[in-house]
């Protein structure tokens, strides 16, 4: 461990690898040819709006919420594939920002990312062993000789046995969970510490999810790994997260140990959310009503509390003031107003 | 061979895809029956032949598929034999189906109130394009859309909006049965939530049947009466919705169901871990498909395809473990 991270340990206590601030992000949306003439006001999605987090290293934190919620954005901010329009990514107590392009570069190696579609995220073109191999090539050319081996044990380690027979093969040419497996590798092998996981096992098929998620978790042990996994799925995430952010247009509303959060959800968000995810339990079917309308559009979002437009005990207070994450319940932050009456 | 109790029978259905590598069997001596106002959950895993099962029941299969054999019912009517402007008309009027994406079954330049007004003139020449509004601006309030919304085109409308208006779609001829293949599977958790009521709702009021292809397991045990699973081109089981979630006894049917993380935190932690991958099915495994990843194989499970059998009323299951000794020799000789 450097110099570095012992400082920021001390002056914050606690061990985190990555500290987010009041992250914000705001695509600009191209207006017509008219409204520049106009000289009408540049608009833009807020896709994220004042978001903080850490993530303490050796964990694995989920950030979960609908399509819109800002989820992929802020994974993606925090890898530095984007720049924040306002807030920041500390990695080790390093604000990315204040690095240099080839700084950020050489900090890559340090941060991998797995993506959703294994096909698609695959060069159709290159061989299993370039593929894992790349990020070798670009980040550690000294060590050209040893490339080759690295891969293989790599691919050992994410069960493609023997390494030696999906080397030279293609893409199209191995089954969709040895893709999988493939990109898993090829994110592991610069033995980063930060692994960006958006969505990672989605598009696998049901019956080999389960095996991949303990291989996720098996090789965080092995290589002492930290994942900002990043889902729809609740329940995915009550399998390999230790703790949870719940997003909801761009803000985050609640956040905890993930136990602590799905026993006692306190905002009314998350418990539609956890409401409505189906049990396979023909017993247990939802009886709750669902909240009404859809997750708004974030060009406009909605004023004061974004959820109050569709929220059960929304009261005056709540379209005027936004609320501040706060703790509630030992190591439980909510953003809600009226967040007491669900303590208990 | 109209029946009291089935809406549509499916007997020994073969559909096959001819492929550069060869012939696949993506669909093998299929028999399934969809009740009268019942939902039937039809799950698996991609490639597993579910949907090439709902769009066969509808008589949709492109080339380079075919139907290979097997019979279909749909009410009394022989839709094997039935002439093709015949099955059109009852595509739509009888059979709808809604589709995964509804971005790309909508048309994009098309107003809502167009899709609609359109269906009900095309299978009703006679209905005026004045009345069919009407209809269609009831049934979209039913869904909970105003009917304001009538005038938009499909960009206009959320997701959730967009897939009600599917099944409005489906529903303003007043179908016996709508084939739903992962209808809700682009959309958010609390949209399918509603959703799923929506269904429910709308076959309790207008009684009819819905089958539910999805890959979503506990989804069907939400919503569906019946649970068919498919695995590599068979069914593997059949039975209640409580049968399969309460008792399920085919291998996969239990392996998956274990294998399913669930939100649930009395649950145990530990989840099963199903060996292998769904085969390809250019080359499938010889016997019962799932032989390969089955903790339970026989000798004789890579030699034979099992039948289907009824274990128990209503029950049936394709597997050697379940099998009658005298009918094991019957099938073997066969």
């Amino acid at each position: 461990m450097s110099d570095r991270t012992q400082q920021v340990e001390a002056k914050s206590g606690e061990d985190y690898l990555v500290e987010v601030r009041d992250l914000k992000k705001w695509f600009p949306l191209q207006g017509g040819f008219i409204d520049t003439l106009l000289g009408k006001n540049q608009t833009f999605v807020r896709a994220v709006e004042g978001v903080s987090f850490n993530i303490h290293r050796g964990e694995v934190f989920g950030l979960a919420g609908e399509s819109g919620s800002g989820k992929t954005t802020i994974g993606r901010l925090v890898v530095g594939l984007e720049t924040p329009t306002e807030g920041s990514v500390l990695l080790d107590g390093v604000d990315l920002a204040a690095l240099s392009k080839e700084q950020v570069r050489k900090l890559r190696k340090r941060m991998q990312v797995m993506f959703q579609d294994p096909t698609a995220s695959l060069n159709p073109r290159m061989t299993v062993g370039e593929a894992v191999g790349h990020g070798l090539k670009i980040h550690f050319p000294e060590k050209a000789a040893a490339h080759r081996d690295m891969v293989a044990e790599m691919l050992e380690r994410v069960g493609l046995t023997p390494a030696g027979l999906y080397m030279d093969k293609y893409p199209h040419q191995i089954s969709g969970g040895q893709r999988q497996r493939v990109v898993i590798a090829r994110a592991l092998v610069t033995m980063p510490a930060l692994i960006l996981a958006d969505e990672p096992i989605a598009m696998a098929d049901v019956s080999v999810r389960s095996l991949l998620l303990d291989l996720m978790l098996r090789l965080k042990q092995e290589l002492n790994l930290t994942y900002l996994f990043i889902t729809h799925d609740l329940a995915t995430a009550k399998y390999i997260c230790d703790r949870i952010g719940i997003l909801y247009l761009g803000r985050m509303v609640e956040m905890g140990d993930l136990r602590e959060v799905y026993a006692n959800p306190l905002h009314p968000y998350t418990q539609a959310l956890l409401a409505a995810v189906p049990v396979p339990d023909p017993h247990k079917r939802r009886t709750e009503q669902m909240p009404k309308g859809e997750i708004p559009n974030p060009i406009n979002p909605p004023s004061g509390c974004r959820f109050h437009p569709r929220c059960p005990i929304a009261e005056a207070r709540c379209s005027e003031e936004q609320p501040e994450l706060r703790q509630l319940r030992p190591g439980h932050q909510v953003a809600c107003h009226l967040a007491e009456q669900f303590l208990d | 061979m109209r029946s009291e109790e089935n809406l549509y029978s499916i007997r020994k259905l073969t559909v096959d895809y001819y492929t550069r590598s060869g012939k696949l069997e993506a669909v093998g001596q299929v028999s399934l029956d969809i009740k009268r106002g019942e939902i039937l959950g039809l799950v698996g895993e991609s490639g597993c032949g579910k949907s090439t099962l709902g769009k066969a029941a509808m008589r949709m299969i492109q080339k380079p598929g075919k139907i290979a054999g097997g019979e279909l019912w749909f009410d009394g009517v022989d839709l094997m034999t039935l002439p093709e402007d015949e099955m059109r008309q009852l595509r739509g009027d009888k059979i709808s189906m809604i589709f995964q994406d509804p971005m790309t079954s909508l048309n994009p330049v098309q107003r809502i109130s167009e899709h609609l007004v359109e269906t009900i003139k095309t299978h009703e020449k006679k209905t005026k394009t004045k009345s069919a509004l009407q209809r269609a601006r009831k049934l979209i309030e039913r869904l909970g859309i105003q009917s304001r919304r009538l005038q938009d085109y499909p960009h206009q409308l959320s997701g959730g909006m967009r897939q009600r208006v599917m099944i409005g779609l489906g529903l303003v001829l007043n179908s016996n049965l709508i084939i739903a293949d992962e209808a809700t599977t682009s959309l958010d958790v609390i949209v399918e939530a509603k959703l799923v009521d929506q269904l429910k709702a709308i076959r309790d009021e207008f009684g009819l049947s819905i089958l539910m292809i999805t890959h979503n397991i506990a989804l069907v045990a939400e919503i569906a009466d019946r649970v068919a699973v498919m695995y590599a081109g068979r069914i593997v089981e059949v039975g209640t919705v409580y049968d399969i979630f309460d008792d399920p006894k085919h291998p996969y049917t239990q392996g998956l169901l274990n294998s399913v993380p669930t939100i649930q935190l009395d649950e145990r932690q530990e989840l099963y871990k199903m060996p292998g991958e769904p085969p390809d099915l250019t080359n499938p495994p010889s016997g019962c498909r799932f032989h390969p990843r089955c903790p339970q194989a026989m000798a004789v499970c890579s030699q034979w395809q099992p039948a289907l059998e009824e274990v128990s009323a209503g029950r049936l299951v394709h597997c050697w473990l379940y099998q009658d000794q005298a009918v094991v020799s019957g099938e073997v000789a066969a």
